[in-house]
């Protein structure tokens, strides 16, 4: 077809417009209204989103408020099992920007792993398990800040069938009643890439590694944007507002150049079941659709997500990959951990790169930081550590910036 | 798994030896969900959810025929991807793009709950892999630990999963957070009253008699750990 039958320029104008949804156009209402209205009736609490908090618009122009302070870590079981650098950067962060926090151990896994992977549960059981760590956090006093992908999805989508079914409704009541806990609800869930995306541009004011010769390309989870869209923050300024904007707008914010691919979209091939039992579809889809394709339109320096099953996902199916020559490389990070070691984490200590497979050394020198000798000091924690001399690392050996010494 | 191959022409063919009430009867169990009518509204036959779908990719899998069967309750179908299909599912929820609002996701996670609640053979089957990290979410309140990083459960993440576990009780001590802090057997520290708290959700919300239909040995195992800890916190 030439181009005179395709309206190629209008339709590069209309994108370059950018999207600027309005909230009346939302397929669905919005669910903070309806979560006051059974409020007011008493059939439950919501917790307010406490002061300070930044306002960011969602999908369809919406408006939502991402709290600054008085965080309780909602942590991820994925991160701090297998990527225990994920949690220590934001816990990290929120300790450089003196954030007052919780870091509690009254708190369990969301459970959505496992009843995505295997359906041993059912909508009360994953209900309740939500609303039981909720009412922990909000018998502290503290706002829960979601690490993991999944949660963050897994408790939008049952909060959307709290507030939708009665039925549902009573019988969570009826069962946190005998655990003594109240039935409380986040006026907003939030992830924790909204609190780093929101804290950007004070992330970047206290940058102190030069990370402008770096190009990234960003994979967005599924469950943060896909499950419940409504929820998600886009941005006129990023992709047009055509895609969701956390972890890109930080990317730009301190100087990294984000590079497009064509299999954005695409999920990284976690597959709940899949990654643990049936690992062949998730490396195929890892490496076929995501990691090959980056290369190859981009060749990026890294890749930055912001979920623990993508990082896992897209990092450990690499090293199979290499078996078979297909065009691999790329080191995996979270959001938290470049925005971390923007501002001088320390490699080990905080961002913990000793648990990632796939090799991020390279990324490391062209960033002109000395990983050996931080490798070297790492290695005598742990030999004071094997010797007895000290129980364990603490934030007082991890707080200080490594350009600060 | 079976050794029978997708064929969208010859629906309704498989399993022609079940009784169709039988089939019926599911179906109705799956539609009587109340979240049915939320992930359900119709097809236009549009295939945007098959374009986004990362199963669909790599196994002959279609939520777009998923949804399609449940809309026209078309019960011989459904058998057939209740049987086959479910558990290739990746749970992405790509294919919620869908234009007429349909969650094909949802919809397969409908009916591999009632696939677990029959204890049908398939489930069971799809699940014999996976009862370590129930075990784990259903005792130690997470999902995933440290400890599940073993060199043959991961042998295809390469070399450093012996790293990781061979270092791994000097390296969890060299994590500064307070509550990840030389934590093996779990993601973090988890208070006893909050396992407790968990436990009796599992009882009350029916989950235990869900476990026991895919796996009796499991079920009894983890019942007698449970209870002696709720007596012991009583």
């Amino acid at each position: 077809m030439s181009e005179q039958m395709i309206p190629l320029t209008e339709i590069r104008e209309k994108k370059a417009r950018g999207v600027r949804p309005s909230p009346e156009e939302a397929p669905h209402p919005d669910l903070r209204e309806e979560l006051f209205e059974l409020e007011a009736r008493g059939e439950l609490i919501v917790q307010r989103v406490p002061e300070p908090y930044v306002e960011v618009t969602t999908k369809f122009g919406r408006t939502k408020k991402v709290p600054i302070d008085h965080l309780w870590h909602h942590k991820s079981c994925g991160q701090c099992g297998h990527i225990p650098g994920y949690t220590t950067s934001i816990l990290w962060l929120n300790r450089q920007f003196g954030i007052d926090y919780l870091d509690p151990t009254d708190q369990t896994s969301c459970t959505g792993w496992n009843y995505y992977a295997s359906a041993t549960s059912n909508a009360v059981a994953q209900l309740l398990v939500m609303c039981r760590n909720f009412a922990a956090a909000y018998e502290t006093g503290y706002y829960p800040l979601i690490h993991c992908g999944t949660s963050y999805g897994h408790y939008k989508e049952l909060r959307e069938q709290l507030v939708h079914h009665k039925e549902l409704r009573d019988q969570v009541r009826r069962v946190l009643d005998k655990l003594g806990k109240p039935l409380v609800v986040p006026e907003e869930i939030v992830h924790y890439s909204e609190w780093v995306h929101v804290m950007r541009h004070r992330i970047a004011e206290r940058q102190v590694i030069d990370m402008r010769g770096i190009t990234a390309c960003v994979h967005p989870a599924c469950h943060y944007y896909k499950i419940v869209a409504e929820d998600a923050i886009y941005d006129p300024d990023i992709y047009g507002g055509q895609r969701t904007a956390t972890v890109t707008a930080l990317l730009q914010a301190l100087g990294i150049t984000v590079a497009d691919y064509s299999t954005w979209f695409d999920c990284c091939g976690f597959g709940f079941r899949h990654i643990l039992v049936q690992r062949d579809f998730t490396r195929s889809f890892a490496v076929l659709r995501k990691i090959e394709v980056m290369k190859d339109e981009a060749n990026p320096d890294m890749t930055v997500t912001h979920d623990t099953g993508c990082v896992t996902t897209l990092d450990k199916s690499q090293f199979a990959a290499r078996a078979h020559q297909r065009r691999v490389g790329v080191p995996v990070l979270a959001d938290s951990q470049v925005a971390a070691l923007a501002m001088g984490a320390h490699p080990f200590r905080v961002l913990q790169l000793h648990w990632h497979s796939t090799d991020w050394r390279p990324l490391l020198e062209k960033l002109g930081i000395d990983w050996q000798k931080y490798w070297a000091e790492f290695e005598e924690d742990l030999a004071a550590i094997e010797r007895g001399e000290k129980p364990g690392l603490t934030w007082e050996d991890a707080e200080q910036p490594i350009a600060m010494r | 798994m079976s050794a029978v191959t997708w064929s969208p022409t010859k629906s309704g063919q498989r399993y022609a030896d079940v009784p169709e009430a039988e089939k019926r009867a599911l179906f109705e169990e799956v539609k009587s969900d109340p979240r049915y009518p939320d992930f359900l509204y119709g097809c236009y036959e549009c295939g945007i959810c098959v374009s986004a779908c990362p199963s669909a990719r790599f196994y002959d899998f279609s939520p777009r025929v998923i949804a399609q069967a449940l809309a026209r309750e078309d019960v011989d179908r459904f058998y057939e991807i209740l049987m086959e299909d479910i558990w290739n599912c990746a749970q992405c929820f790509s294919c919620v793009r869908c234009p007429r609002g349909n969650n094909p996701g949802g919809l397969v996670t409908l009916m591999r709950e009632v696939a677990v609640r029959h204890g049908l053979e398939r489930a069971q089957q799809a699940l014999q892999g996976y009862s370590r990290v129930i075990y784990k979410i259903m005792l130690k309140g997470n999902q995933v630990s440290p400890d599940m990083l073993q060199p043959d459960f991961f042998p295809d993440w390469g070399p450093w999963v012996r790293e990781f576990s061979r270092n791994m009780a000097a390296w969890r001590k060299a994590i500064p957070v307070d509550t990840l802090r030389n934590v093996t057997d779990a993601a973090w520290r988890t208070d006893d009253k909050t396992l407790r708290e968990l436990y009796r959700i599992w009882f009350e919300t029916g989950n235990m008699e869900v476990i026991r239909e895919v796996d009796e040995g499991l079920y009894e195992l983890l019942v007698e750990i449970m209870e002696e800890e709720l007596e012991a916190g009583s």
